[in-house]
């Protein structure tokens, strides 16, 4: 190839360097065999936090490459450092878990990598082609993925559904992608918001809800998030708890994207949508996670809550309130993984279990376990002094500022009913007798609920390296 | 002042928690331990506090003790300080707190270790509440406290628990978030939440209104005023008894406080506006609740229903907006922190002997309890007002500083004395009076020297603030005038905001 034809390659440095390490470890999967599983599993992780350092230490600045349609700011940095550390410590969940169902495939941890990829394009895509490459990259990923346990009827009924939900997304999407295209003339998200500050059509509305409809299908917003009890349930848990960590945090990043970039002159048309959808949201996972017993499905109505907090933020349209949602997409990362821990150390000698009612007399039985899972639920219910109160705190602040104030009103309220279901855990696992206890938790389960809990709870003493990065990646989109 | 007195004593607790959670194992001497470990954190803690009190200048309104740095960027800061108007909160709490470690020390038996560690992050954030100025900061505290005492309710509660530490939980929670978002606001309006500098804003007066509603829907729940105070009895009743003293002591001051600190300095136009809404709740609460408290057949439910009326005195007093008023009711609250603390340990006494909160179960304890019906005695005197204790000065102040402003309001509220006093002498009559009948109180015995002990403070605090209030209301004073200063002001120069932005 001519050299002068040949794009500046440093800004997708991390992606390449994943994209080769993938590759070398597939082929050192392949040759060696399953016994080195474990092996491919650490190398996976190593990969994954190089390429987050690498990320970190790119030139400063916004970098852009392949002809304006990746683009590196502050913004993707944060995004991808998220994505980069939740795909690791779902990596961590996973081996134990696999290891004790003899179900043990090297492909796992290569499968995270590779979905991983596409995440990272995704955050920093800066056209419709480019977002539509990486989101496919990485979900078609999550398909095999929910699958992965083949022998397990549930998992390939999840694998299925999500599949099928997923294609009908994306032909949405790219229904909605054409849409803008046809009546703006391009796909890059500069030149469509060009040419919707000079005129808007109903087409290019019509095509902005088909392209959001996407978007919301992948952050599992209502109304499109019928998959996600079914999956989260029938996956395995490991896959759970990767679903709704790192593809949430890339999902988000190209909800943002797509709609600050590309629309920021018709911002009351989609602001509207959004404030529906976080509305909807918020509702739905507060009162539909009440009469869960299954944790798992439990989680999903949650997530489902949290996305809908979480778009708040974007609702107001502002620079403050995209540093809501960022702040409020990393605290909500380290919740979830924390709490999947401990879904995943819900082991007896029969086997895992997910009723929430197998937590009982936790606190007696488990006194470490029963306290971090408690931080992690007051958390997730936003109760001060943890972290999950400053995620709330940071998108609502926006929101008043936006003047926002019914959305406000109900997001709090909603907030009391959501709390009402983390409560009657907490009550499980310190108010009722003991249970049967579980089996010892492993190191890596340990570690990432460590981590996990002791973010949350000492969030408060030391908060300025999440805002002020996140204030700045917000500052890189305006 | 270089030396962070006021953090030391706030975060001091939380030292002690980690300790007792790093015992290990389950068995006495750990139980044993983990009593010490509390009490002595306790004790150093209001040990420190009493400097506070020895290095305060009653004759300043300033805040002292002033603690500023840096947290959340953005003019939100960690700001520490107190005033006369929250120094006798941070003592009330300090104080009590041994006490009610004391008054645990045979009562629980189960868990001991989580219950001190709970007690002990309580009293963290119960002292950082009354000593934060910045209003993210109270919120943290004011909140973060809900968690500790549901798991107080829930875990160590009577056989209803579960129900009442959620209701508990849900009621404050769905009050407080509505005074979140209106904090918010005022961080967008003013720039800051730094409280002092808000004190001196002046809010638009369309402003002040929806202002003034959402911070009264979360101090309202929290007193309680009528009619959210139905979470109160519940709690009271299943919480243990050290709950239910802190509960009745501290917790509902927090609402109290919260009126004097936030709705009066800050939103002086909402609150003349609501005011005949506040003095009407007043007067139902002291009327209706304490009609309520005389059919209750449960000993620890007549007392929270009694509060629920004292209560009401506290916000007439305060929404009176005179100096006698307000002056009265942070008395009142002192007061009633000492006197209903008192009545639940006096219930806790009784209780840890039969097991029972029944007050048909009980009658002629006078025959083999003499000290308690003394000290008894002497704690429902108080609560009915009688001239001599506590109670009398601070109904007196609230009743004064309301006549001059609304004679019906006083006159209404005066029944309500009348009224206490019939629930609570017939409560100590059916106790404590009478031919001791039943069988199963034969062998029940007088307090032993740790309860003793324990009443010993309460009842030397009682009788002294009665005839000699002068300690608590110079210590206040200054704040206080400062503070009807400062409402006086805001309510004839509504400041042109726009300006200052």
């Amino acid at each position: 190839m001519n050299p002068a034809t040949l794009p500046p390659l440093v800004p997708a440095l991390p992606e390449l360097m994943l994209a080769l390490g993938a590759m070398a470890l597939l082929m050192f999967g392949v040759f060696r065999g399953p016994r080195f599983v474990h092996v491919i599993s650490g190398l996976a992780i190593a990969l994954l936090l190089l390429a987050a350092v690498m990320v970190v230490y790119l030139p400063g600045g916004t970098l852009t490459t392949f002809g304006g349609s990746f683009v590196v700011d502050d913004f993707a940095r944060f995004m991808k450092v998220l994505a980069l550390v939740g795909s690791a410590a779902a990596i961590a969940l996973s081996t134990d878990y696999f290891d004790s169902l003899r179900e043990q495939r090297f492909e796992y941890p290569i499968l995270i990598v590779l979905s991983t990829i596409g995440m990272m394009m995704l955050i920093s895509a800066a056209d419709l082609i480019a977002l539509y490459l990486g989101l496919e990259t990485m979900s078609l990923v999550l398909y095999v993925l929910a699958a992965i346990h083949r022998t397990s009827v549930r998992s390939s009924e999840a694998g299925l559904k999500y599949f099928v939900l997923g294609a009908l997304s994306s032909g949405m999407l790219l229904y909605g992608a054409s849409l803008v295209y046809g009546f703006t003339g391009t796909v890059s998200f500069s030149g469509i918001a060009r040419a919707t500050a000079e005129q808007t059509s109903m087409g290019l509305l019509f095509g902005l809800v088909f392209l959001f409809a996407g978007f919301c299908f992948k952050v599992s917003a209502v109304p499109f998030h019928m998959w996600t009890p079914d999956v989260y349930e029938g996956a395995p848990t490991p896959v759970t708890a990767f679903f709704a960590s790192a593809p949430k945090v890339a999902g988000i990043a190209m909800f943002i994207r797509g709609a600050i970039d590309a629309f920021p002159d018709i911002a009351p048309q989609w602001q509207q949508i959004v404030g529906f959808v976080a509305i909807a949201s918020m509702l739905l996972g507060s009162f539909a996670a009440i009469g869960q017993r299954n944790f798992k499905r439990l989680m999903a109505y949650s997530s489902i809550g949290h996305m809908g907090f979480a778009l708040i933020g974007l609702a107001a349209g502002t620079e403050e309130g995209v540093r809501g949602v960022l702040i409020y997409t990393a605290i909500y990362v380290a919740m979830t993984l924390g709490t999947f821990a401990v879904i995943l150390s819900m082991r007896r000698k029969v086997g895992y279990v997910e009723d929430i009612g197998d937590l009982s007399g936790l606190a007696r039985t488990h006194p470490a376990l029963a306290f971090f899972l408690a931080v992690l639920l007051f958390s997730l219910a936003g109760i001060p002094p943890l972290a999950g109160f400053f995620a709330k705190f940071y998108v609502f602040l926006a929101a008043i500022k936006a003047g926002l104030y019914a959305l406000a009103v109900i997001g709090v309220l909603a907030s009391v009913v959501a709390a009402y279901y983390y409560l009657a855990i907490v009550k499980i696992m310190y108010f009722d007798e003991a249970g049967e206890g579980f089996e010892p938790m492993s190191a890596e389960l340990k570690v990432v609920l460590g981590l996990a809990g002791l973010i949350n709870l000492l969030f408060f003493v030391y908060p300025s390296p999440l805002l002020e990065t996140a204030t700045s990646a917000a500052r890189s989109l305006f | 002042m270089g030396f962070p007195v006021l953090s030391l004593t706030t975060f001091l607790p939380i030292l002690g928690a980690l300790l007792v959670m790093a015992l290990p194992g389950e068995d006495e001497a750990t139980k044993r331990n983990a009593r010490w470990i509390a009490l002595w954190t306790t004790l150093v803690t209001f040990a420190i506090s009493l400097l506070l009190v020895a290095n305060f200048d009653a004759g300043s309104a300033e805040f002292q003790f002033v603690e500023k740095r840096p947290w959340l960027g953005g003019a939100i800061n960690y700001h520490m300080g107190v005033d006369g108007i929250s120094l006798p909160f941070v003592i009330l709490t300090t104080g009590l707190m041994p006490l009610c470690i004391i008054a645990s020390w045979q009562a629980i038996e189960r868990r001991v270790k989580e219950y001190m560690v709970a007690f002990l992050v309580l009293e963290t954030l119960m002292v950082g509440t009354f000593s934060a100025l910045d209003l993210v900061l109270f919120y943290l505290f004011f909140e973060g406290g809900l968690i500790p005492m549901f798991l107080i309710i829930g875990v160590w509660g009577g056989p209803r628990r579960v129900y009442a530490s959620f209701k508990f939980f849900l009621y404050t929670l769905a009050g407080s978030v509505l005074m979140l978002l209106a904090i918010m606001a005022m961080y967008w309006e003013a720039g800051t939440t730094d409280i002092p500098t808000l004190m001196r804003h002046g809010f638009p007066a369309g402003m002040q209104t929806w202002l003034w509603l959402a911070f009264f829907a979360s101090f309202a729940v929290k007193l309680p005023m009528w009619p959210v105070h139905t979470w109160l009895p519940d709690a009271h009743v299943e919480a243990p008894t050290a709950g239910s003293v802190i509960l009745a002591a501290i917790l509902l001051k927090m609402g109290g406080y919260g009126f004097l600190r936030f709705s009066l300095p800050m939103f002086p136009l909402a609150s003349q506006e609501f005011a005949p809404l506040v003095f009407a709740l007043s007067v139902v609460a002291i009327v209706y609740t304490s009609l309520v408290a005389l059919v209750q057949e449960d000993m620890k439910k007549l007392i929270a229903y009694s509060s629920v009326a004292h209560m009401g005195f506290v916000t007439m007093g305060i929404f009176a907006a005179t100096t006698q008023g307000v002056a009265g009711g942070i008395f009142q609250m002192i007061s009633h922190g000492l006197v209903s603390g008192a009545l639940f340990l006096c219930v806790g006494v009784v209780y840890d002997r039969m097991h029972t909160r029944e007050i048909a179960a009980y009658g002629g304890l006078v025959n083999r309890m003499p000290v308690y019906a003394a000290v008894f005695m002497l704690f429902t005197m108080a609560n009915v007002g009688l001239p001599g204790t506590s109670g009398f000065i601070g109904e007196f102040l609230t009743l004064m500083g309301t006549f001059k402003v609304n004679t019906w309001v006083a006159t209404l509220a005066t029944t309500g004395t009348i009224l206490s006093a019939a629930y609570a002498l017939w409560l100590y009559r059916r106790i404590i009076f009478g031919r001791l009948e039943k069988p199963s109180l034969a062998g029940i015995l007088d307090m032993d020297r740790r309860e003793i002990l324990v009443f010993a403070p309460l009842v030397a605090l009682t009788l002294l603030f009665g005839f000699y209030p002068k300690p608590v209301l110079d210590m206040s004073s200054a704040s206080v005038s400062a503070l009807i200063e400062t409402y006086q002001s805001g309510l004839k120069a509504p400041r042109n905001v726009a300006a200052v932005k």
